[in-house]
């Protein structure tokens, strides 16, 4: 579904990303794992189609299409959906207004009828019963003077919404307590599917209780320095990252 | 060298027409008004003569060249007959609406044939002024020309003089108006270049509540000039809604002064749009003339190619215990240019006062301006006032977000702008009229040149 080859990435001139290596399959959930600083929103920004970034040198192929050249509303059209670190707050519009006309633009794009105003409500209420989300969320501007767990469920929500193929999800754990983290991982295991595919960034290993990877890999510097399966995760639980860091500067060094 | 000294202020060139003009509707019909509206508009003429058009040198028009306006030759509009409007056509102004009780007025004059103002409660006037200065001369003495003052500006000096069109609404002490009094505007002209002086008065009795909505609608040939003068007085306890919509020709200009008075514990809420019009100022003033009063002024302005819009808004604190919210947005396209400046003055009276002003503006290209300036003059010493201004573009982050969720650059930007004015417009109570403001805004959006 995805394939990154040798992805660089700079910003404001510094190289952040220094030749990433992944490739995620349908049906997989990829866990993305590192310190601060390591590149890893960098990685699911340039994925999502950001502006600020340039990129330097390499490939990312989606579904067999040049990711990099689409523009980010075409990402998203074609199943790209990356849920925000810092979901922005836009006053003045209903999350339901806002979610529809989203849902809209993709259903035309795929040459579906769209939604009227009540047919969607019928399709948030169902969402919001499957997401246990509030009533209340749908009419209130977008993330405005919500909490930061507030806003995370928000993203998730859309996600619920929107029926993504992938999935990239920017440390959407963080800063959330343990009933917060649960929606979320509730949220993302209920959308796991043979056709779609997650990609889960983050620094903690806590919300791998909840959403059990297929793959994990760690970040460090801009590069993939290790990958494996779960037990990597609880690997670094247990020894930190300096760990990783250590063997990337023997295996370096080797 | 006696030719010069004779009446030399009269002679000015860019008032001739208007002197012109002063004579003939002093001749016809208008002797029929009463002894003292024909002296103030004696008086308001010679202070209009005396005066000067203001300038950018004047503190009041920085920003904002009037020069367009005092070089056309604008012609009486009462005078010259535009085109005619249908009742078919008339309706699509009616918010959806035609029980609401309304007042038309076709290039300056009252049309009875358009109006309608049945269903009101026992009491309640609703009637053209002229006729009400022929009926009830004793009920709109005490207040006309009692708070727009000839020295405040030429303009409304020059409106003085002309007094005569316009409308008169009454709420008896106690009243309570369910349906919104509509006061509708429209400017038809064809062939002259004509001016019009609409003078609105409007005096809510003690306790009584209603609202009122001043509309001005052009679909015209020719420039015209709408040069509006309105007093509000709201009394004791009561409660007052005031919505004016200003949505002329783009070819036409529009200079209002807005008197509003409160006395004790009333409540006055104004909402200003200003969409039309190729050169629109307001002055908006309101005295809190009582204790515990509250005032709310909203505004939105939308100005785009070359449009100029001007706000300028003054709160007086007199009284102890006073509350004043205001909040205007602007969204400026183009080359358009938009001014707000927002007075709030709080008198050594005016203890515990609770005043909180806010002015935003959204610049979508990089060929609008915007000049912000809102000032806050504090003489009481107990008193919680805040006040701030912003002019900004559209934040790229949010832009980013919605793109990220399929929506193309084009359809966030208007989103974006769109939700940027929607708590101002969401403000307006009357639904029919807060669901015609949000279509027309959306529609705008839609047409409109967004591109930076």
């Amino acid at each position: 579904m995805l394939e990154i080859k040798n992805l660089k990435v700079a910003v404001g001139g510094k190289e952040i990303l220094k030749g990433i290596n992944l490739k995620v399959n349908a049906g997989e959930v990829h866990a993305v794992m590192g310190p601060n600083g390591s590149g890893k929103s960098t990685l699911a920004q340039v994925l999502a189609g950001h502006p600020t970034f340039q990129v330097i040198e390499g490939e990312v192929t989606y579904e067999g299409r040049n990711l990099l050249e689409m523009m980010p509303e075409d990402r998203a059209k074609e199943g790209v959906f990356m849920a925000f670190q810092y979901p922005v707050e836009i006053p003045g519009v209903s999350n339901a207004y806002f979610l529809r006309s989203a849902y809209n633009e993709i259903r035309r794009h795929k040459g579906e009828e769209e939604l009227d105003a009540m047919e969607f409500l019928k399709l948030l209420r169902q969402k919001m019963k499957l997401m246990n989300t509030d009533e209340s969320l749908i009419n209130r501007p977008v993330n405005e003077g919500f909490s930061g767990g507030e806003k995370k469920k928000n993203e998730i929500f859309q996600m619920a919404v929107l029926e993504p193929k992938l999935a990239i999800l920017d440390e959407t754990d963080s800063g959330l307590d343990i009933d917060a983290l649960k929606v979320v991982a509730a949220g993302v295991n209920n959308l796991r599917r043979p056709e779609r595919a997650t990609v889960l960034i983050t620094h903690y290993q806590r919300i791998l209780n909840y959403i059990t990877p297929d793959f994990v890999h760690v970040l460090v510097d801009g590069r993939i320095a290790r990958s494996g399966g779960r037990e990597l995760a609880l690997e670094l639980e247990e020894r930190g990252y300096d760990w990783v860091r250590e063997k990337e500067t023997v295996s370096a060094g080797a | 060298m006696n030719v010069g000294l004779s009446i030399p202020t009269l002679t000015a060139p860019e008032k001739a027409h208007y002197v012109a003009d002063f004579e003939l509707f002093n001749k016809n019909g208008a002797t029929a008004a009463p002894a003292w509206v024909r002296q103030l508009r004696r008086q308001a003429f010679d202070r209009f003569a005396e005066m000067n058009f203001p300038t950018m040198k004047d503190e009041e028009w920085k920003y904002t060249s009037v020069a367009p306006v005092v070089k056309l030759p604008f012609r009486l509009a009462s005078k010259y007959p535009g085109g005619a409007l249908s009742k078919t056509e008339i309706e699509t102004h009616f918010f959806g609406q035609p029980g609401w009780p309304r007042l038309v007025f076709v290039n300056g004059i009252f049309s009875t044939e358009l109006s309608s103002i049945s269903g009101l409660p026992k009491g309640v006037l609703v009637k053209c002024l002229e006729e009400a200065l022929k009926e009830n001369p004793e009920w709109v003495e005490p207040y006309l020309g009692k708070y727009a003052r000839l020295n405040d500006s030429i303009f409304t000096a020059l409106g003085t003089a002309f007094l005569g069109e316009g409308a008169f609404v009454y709420l008896p002490a106690g009243t309570i108006l369910e349906k919104p009094v509509h006061l509708l505007f429209v400017s038809t002209t064809e062939k002259e270049v004509t001016v019009a002086h609409p003078r609105i008065l409007v005096v809510a009795g003690a306790g009584s509540r209603g609202a009122i909505i001043e509309n001005y609608i052009g679909r015209s040939a020719q420039p015209y000039f709408s040069n509006v003068v309105t007093e509000i007085v709201v009394g004791e306890k009561a409660s007052l809604e005031h919505y004016k919509l200003q949505r002329e020709d783009e070819h036409s200009f529009h200079i209002a002064a807005t008197e509003v008075y409160q006395r004790d514990k009333s409540t006055y809420s104004g909402f200003t749009l200003d969409a039309g019009a190729q050169l629109g100022r307001n002055t908006h003033r309101v005295v809190l003339d009582g204790s515990e009063v509250e005032c709310h002024l909203n505004g939105l302005y939308i100005a785009s190619g070359k449009q100029h819009i001007d706000n300028h808004t003054a709160i007086d604190h007199r009284c102890p215990n006073g509350k004043s919210f205001e909040v205007y947005k602007g969204i400026v396209d183009g080359r358009a240019r938009a001014v707000y400046n927002g007075k709030v003055l709080v008198r050594q009276a005016a203890q515990k006062t609770d005043s909180k002003q806010t002015n935003k503006n959204l610049i979508l290209s990089d060929l609008a301006t915007v000049d912000t300036k809102p000032q806050l003059e504090i003489f009481a010493d107990d008193v919680k006032c805040t006040h701030g201004a912003t002019v900004g573009q559209l934040d790229e982050n949010a832009i980013f977000y919605l793109t990220a969720r399929g929506i193309n650059r084009q359809n966030a930007a208007r989103l974006l702008t769109f939700g940027f004015a929607n708590d101002v417009i969401n403000r307006v109570k009357l639904e029919p009229v807060r669901a015609e403001l949000e279509a027309e805004l959306l529609a705008r959006l839609e047409t409109g040149s967004h591109t930076k």
